[in-house]
């Protein structure tokens, strides 16, 4: 067993793990933040998608111990204290970007990364950057238009109602 | 769009923000306080003869609890099938035993031997490898063909052989199809494969036992459609638990499309050893146990003859399938090559004659049911190809010897069985027509060629029978279980509304769809309604999500009891208002009398109710709660018009989606915003089966699509946008709504037009290519191009 | 995942002491060894963490050559590689962008995964491994399918490539994967052309000499027209037959020379 400490969504904690504990077993397990979900053992599907200071990885392949002194963010931090969705959060609801919900906080911390580095992709832009976060449910039409509407991009002439 | 949030609003998801914010509360995220942990020993061969499990030396292991193999199940049943098909002799299908956990033999990778209960997961993995077996590798059969000739090696050695059922449809229109086809001017023949694909939602499958010594209660929480369902096949067939002391809990599930239909052995098993061991029993399913372990979809290989006149009228159809079963029966397995599949031949066409033969195979692969659409993308992607095939020979347009075919006029008894109560299929090919601009499509194809590539257009229709399904209708049809949907609508004594619905959402937005409709019943706001389902201790009786069933058999049931609901409220208002219950109108959460300005609002009613000082108690029973189940008069019949336009890379063979184009008629709408996003996934998936998606065994029976690195699921840059409509709507005429269902339109229009489009490419370029079997991969095209 | 300890040196010193006992592994981003063990089908007592040392992480300008420290990532090739942009763009095409946060170069080397595309731009550049003990030439590298001239334990500590006059990489996406169905990298210097491919190989990365000898005549896509690939050895699996690699690899090759800048 190891102490591992880390600040996750801006709270520091600590945990002893063994050292294969996975970095979204600590999460999930030692740490209750359900959010993060695993969704394969390829490293693929991108639904335990976190960032490591400031890095979008795949907490399914990452230790723990790797993340030893890091910051963390994951899904449960986005939205504000009070409850209010991030702009990412909301433009995802406006827009139907989800159903079972299961790759979904992967999809949001991709995104999040992807406008990070890109404020305003192009539709081509955001769908190679989601080439590691796997949708079941949507065929990613709405996805998509989702993260183009948070960059505040106009999606209306996309597949209008 | 109504402002009041009720029917025709593209309501935002209440359930949104719980997923959103990582507050999901899905099966794996449930821990209980001493939980122990199982890991499932699989087979790692197709087909083997168990000499010996000893599990002595893992046993010792640390922190083993329990280790179980099939003597712990003696006494216990297996694992049942829910539809029982009778053959074209009138035989029953031959049902072989699907253990628990593996009697004897070995029947498929994956095949569970053994379980280890162990304190965490990686000590259960410990011991599972300290388990000493000593199998006997028998022959595996895998290609079905193979599988039925004589002499083949038996996947169930107890069976005469590994056919399931020769199944005839309908039987006595054999002859005269023979006949047709003999004689017609014209008969176009198409052999394919509909290739076996994996659901993959992406949660995979999860179940936790627990166990209450003290009151002999078990609960079972678990990644299901239809939590219902699995109390009674779990209970009364497995594990002989009678439904009081079995609790089946479904939380939020994360995607299901027919695979989290069935009863697994999993579930089973740690509801068993829950008991057994004294302690809450978890196991969560990896991606990879999810490839052989979860039912598996489509797999047939079919061969379909279309007998046309001189003009291209249709004349006789006659399909013969190899439909492959696996290596046990699954829950609904039977029904899906025959009765969801059979009965759809007619398409969206007059075709006056139809013979369909099925052979359901036995093989020593992983269970194959339903995967979304189940048996009916099976039946338009034959027919919409053979078609397509037909007016290439003939030398006519697509869409017009489509069209030249089309039923028009309603109710429509089809020669397959079902009658087709609404429907405008020329109505749904117009607006495909206004949507996709054809005319266009010359200046497209040339622009594309500049560039070096082949485009391509495909054109299909689709009808599906969804609203799943008469109980006595499916009884006479094999059904061991009816498929009505309940629902109880809670009024609390303020006014706002609880409903427990036997329908499951496992991403279909029913928590936010379903308010809507009582919204517009009763004139209030959808916030003051709150949907309950997946947990059998808290909702009626009810069967569950699938085959499109949940708005047009559950929202039909939550319609019946409001309307017992509003009857019982409007006797109240005539007391309340002095008024003959009969003049008494509700509207905008106001009830009036006729006539007058009386009124007395909606939250006046309840508590008059649930505080029944100025109440008829002599006429009426205080409280205001009612159950109604709905058992559905006929099948409903969604129907559309695809297109889809492809370039193909000849250089590499690889295929681009351009465009696609759905025109679907859906009747009535609930939520056109949750519409549209069940025909975007419904034609991902279609797309993903038609371009990427291939569930592939080798000859000994290893799966070699094993893991996303094998299996390509469809990504975000496979895939484009997609232009979807639902505006012709021709209202379903026997459920309360007017609504059809929508979740598995876009898996079954899809393939065809992709299919279609891919080979207009070619054969526009000069190669003469008339089928390419999906998955239509790189490889597949480049090496169909080289002739 | 089988028990395990994990170690993480801040020098290379401790690493590859640590990496001295039996039965120690190097953990680069652990992109691929990660999901290997969880499998189980690796059994370390002790993966060493290569990312926290220092000086294995950068990428910096030699006269022509450019150097990529082992524990790079391939985010940071993508973005930082500019003086070789052919090798920029296949690291930003390696896997996702949040596997491209982690895998590093040299993890992906040492694996020798025979459908990475990195070998592919190590081979065709003429780059040299470095490593805690000596210099490999990459034509000495890459022995086979998984199977490198590292010793146990050896660290790779950079690698260093000549910047070439022109290069590019192709990569057909196996479509399940994303790994390379075919991947070939051509670049050409002063010596000449050279022609990587992977991912088309049962024995791994290989040269296309036939092409080179031809794009070192005439760079130009139309040089290969005449030249086919063999068949024999190529990888055979439910993605493509070996006849499809091959006609891949002519095919790649032609829209390198065609892209290349």
């Amino acid at each position: 067993m190891t102490q591992v400490s880390m600040t996750v969504n801006g709270e520091s904690v600590s945990g002893d793990v063994e050292d294969r504990t996975l970095l979204v077993e600590f999460l999930r397990e030692t740490l209750e933040l359900t959010g993060t979900h695993v969704g394969c053992d390829t490293s693929q599907c991108g639904a335990c998608v976190v960032h490591v200071d400031g890095k979008a990885v795949k907490s399914c392949t990452i230790f723990a111990a790797e993340a030893e002194g890091a910051e963390v963010q994951t899904i449960e931090g986005e939205a504000a204290p009070d409850g209010t969705l991030s702009t990412l959060q909301q433009a995802f609801q406006d827009n139907h970007g989800l159903q079972c919900g299961f790759c979904t906080p992967g999809m949001v911390m991709s995104a999040k990364a992807l406008l990070a580095e890109n404020p305003k992709p192009t539709e081509a832009e955001i769908r190679a950057y989601l080439s590691g976060n796997l949708c079941r449910c949507t065929g990613y039409h709405n996805i998509v238009k989702a993260i183009m509407a948070a960059s505040g991009q106009d999606v209306s002439s996309i597949a209008a109602e | 769009m109504p402002a009041d949030g009720g029917i025709g609003a593209s309501t935002k998801r209440r359930e949104d923000v719980r997923f959103l914010t990582g507050l999901g509360n899905y099966t794996d995220d449930i821990n209980i306080h001493n939980q122990a942990y199982v890991h499932f020993l699989r087979s790692d061969v197709a087909h083997g003869k168990l000499n010996r499990v000893d599990t002595r030396a893992a046993e010792k292991m640390p922190g083993v609890i329990r280790i179980f193999t099939s003597k712990d199940f003696e006494g216990v049943g297996g694992i049942p099938c829910g539809w029982q098909v009778t053959d074209r002799f009138g035989e029953p299908m031959q049902e072989p035993k699907h253990p628990v956990l593996a009697e004897g033999f070995v029947r498929h990778v994956g095949d569970p031997i053994a379980a280890v209960v162990a304190e965490t997961l990686e000590q259960a993995r410990d011991a599972a490898e300290a388990i000493e077996m000593d199998i006997s590798e028998l022959p595996a059969v895998i290609d079905m063909a193979a599988a039925l000739e004589d002499g083949a090696p038996k996947v169930h050695e107890e069976l005469s052989s590994n056919l399931c059922y020769d199944w005839g449809f309908v039987e006595e229109n054999s002859a005269a199809v023979a006949d047709a086809i003999a004689n017609a001017a014209h008969v176009t023949t198409l052999e394919l494969r509909n290739q076996r694909l994996v659901a993959n939602p992406m949660e995979a499958r999860v179940a936790i036992g627990d166990y209450n010594r003290a009151t002999d209660e078990h609960t079972l929480y678990t990644t299901s459609q239809n939590p219902h369902v699995i109390r009674l096949l779990m209970g009364a067939f497995v594990l002989g638990i009678p439904e009081h002391k079995l609790h089946v809990i479904s939380p939020d599930v994360g995607g299901g499309f027919g695979t989290k239909i069935f009863h697994y052995a999993e579930e089973a098993f740690c509801t068993f050893a829950a008991k057994a061991v004294n302690r809450p029993v978890k196991w969560a399913a990896t991606r990879s146990e999810a490839f052989m372990s979860d039912g598996q979809g489509r797999d047939h290989v079919t061969k379909i003859e279309l007998a046309l006149d001189k003009d291209g009228h249709f004349l006789a159809l006659r399909t013969d399938t190899l439909a492959n079963m696996g290596a046990y029966l699954s829950t609904f397995a039977p029904s899906v090559p025959t009765w969801l599949h059979g009965t759809l031949m007619a398409g969206n066409y007059k075709t006056p004659l139809i013979y369909v033969n099925v052979k359901a195979v036995f093989t020593n692969t992983v269970p194959v049911d339903a995967y979304r659409g189940a048996g009916r993308p099976e039946a338009s992607f034959q027919l919409e190809r053979v078609i397509d095939k037909a007016a290439r020979e003939l030398g006519m347009d697509p869409i017009e010897l489509r069209r030249k075919n089309f039923i028009t006029e309603f109710p429509y008894e089809t020669p397959v069985a079902v009658a087709y109560d609404t429907g405008d299929y020329n109505a749904t090919m117009d607006k495909l027509i206004e949507m996709a601009d054809f005319d266009g499509f010359e200046a497209r194809r040339e622009a594309s060629a500049k560039k070096g590539k082949l485009r391509g257009l495909g054109v299909n229709c689709y009808i599906e029978a969804c609203g799943i399904a008469p109980s006595n209708l499916v009884g006479q049809l094999g059904a061991r279980a009816g498929l009505y949907e309940s629902a109880t609508v809670r009024v609390n004594a303020t006014g706002s509304i609880t409903v427990m619905t036997g329908s499951h959402s496992h991403g279909q937005g029913h928590e936010t769809a379903f308010p809507q409709v009582i919204a517009s019943m009763i004139g209030i706001d959808a916030d003051q309604v709150d949907i309950v389902h997946g947990d059998t201790a808290k909702t009626p009786m009810g069967m569950g999500t699938y085959g499109s069933r949940s708005i047009a058999v559950g929202g039909s049931a939550m319609v019946r009891a409001a309307e017992k609901v509003i009857s019982k409220a409007k006797k109240i208002a005539a007391h309340l208002m002095e008024a003959s219950e009969g003049d008494i109108e509700l509207k905008d959460g106001q009830f009036t009398v006729a006539g007058t300005d009386k009124s007395v609002a909606w939250g006046d009613v309840t508590l008059a109710a649930y505080v029944p000082h100025n109440y008829p108690l002599e006429d009426l029973e205080p409280g205001l709660e009612e159950t109604a189940f709905y058992d559905p008069a006929n099948f409903t019949y969604p129907s559309g018009a695809y297109a889809c336009e492809v370039e193909v890379d000849p250089d590499t063979g690889k295929v681009e989606i351009c465009s696609f184009h759905a025109a679907d008629d859906f009747g009535n709408i609930i939520n056109p915003m949750i519409v549209d996003g069940q025909v975007h996934g419904g034609i991902g998936q279609g797309i993903g089966q038609a371009l990427l998606e291939n569930c592939v065994y080798d000859s000994d029976g290893q799966l070699l699509s094993a893991s996303f690195m094998d299996y390509a699921m469809p990504r975000a840059d496979d895939l484009p946008f997609y232009d979807v409509d639902h505006s012709c709507q021709t209202p379903c005429t026997h459920n309360p709504l007017g609504v059809k269902g929508c979740g598995e339109a876009g898996a079954i229009g899809s393939p065809p037009a992709v299919v279609n489009a891919v080979v207009d490419a070619l054969q526009r370029a000069g190669h003469d290519i008339t089928h390419i079997d999906m998955p239509l991969s790189p490889a597949r095209v480049w090496s169909a191009m080289q002739g | 995942m089988y028990e395990l300890n994990i170690t993480r040196p801040e020098t290379l010193a401790d690493a590859v002491e640590a990496l001295g006992h039996d039965e120690a592994m190097a953990l680069g981003g652990g992109q691929t060894l990660i999901p290997t063990l969880k499998q189980r089908l690796a059994n370390p007592e002790t993966l060493v963490s290569l990312t926290g040392i220092a000086e294995l992480s950068g990428i910096s300008r030699d006269g022509d050559m450019l150097i990529i420290g082992g524990t790079t990532t391939h985010a940071e090739v993508a973005s930082g590689a500019t003086d070789y942009p052919a090798l920029a763009a296949l690291a930003g095409g390696i896997g996702d962008p949040a596997v491209r946060n982690r895998g590093t170069i040299g993890g992906s080397l040492a694996n020798d995964d025979p459908a990475a595309c990195y070998p592919a731009a190590v081979l065709a550049s003429g780059a040299t491994i470095v490593t805690n003990t000596r210099e490999i030439a990459a034509d000495d590298f890459f022995e086979g399918m998984f199977t490198t001239a590292l010793h146990d334990g050896e660290i790779i500590t950079a690698v260093r490539f000549p910047i070439p006059q022109k290069a590019n990489y192709q990569k057909f996406d196996q479509p399940a994967s994303r790994f390379a169905l075919v991947g070939v990298f051509v670049a050409q210097t002063a010596d000449g052309v050279r022609v990587a491919v992977t991912g088309a190989s049962e024995e791994g990365v290989f040269r296309w000499t036939d092409a080179e000898a031809a794009l070192s005549a005439d760079f130009s896509p139309t040089a290969v027209d005449g030249l086919n690939v063999s068949a024999d050895n190529l990888i055979g699996d439910l993605h493509g037959t070996p006849e499809y690699r091959a006609h891949l690899v002519k095919v790649m090759t032609k829209r390198a020379v065609a892209a290349s800048g």
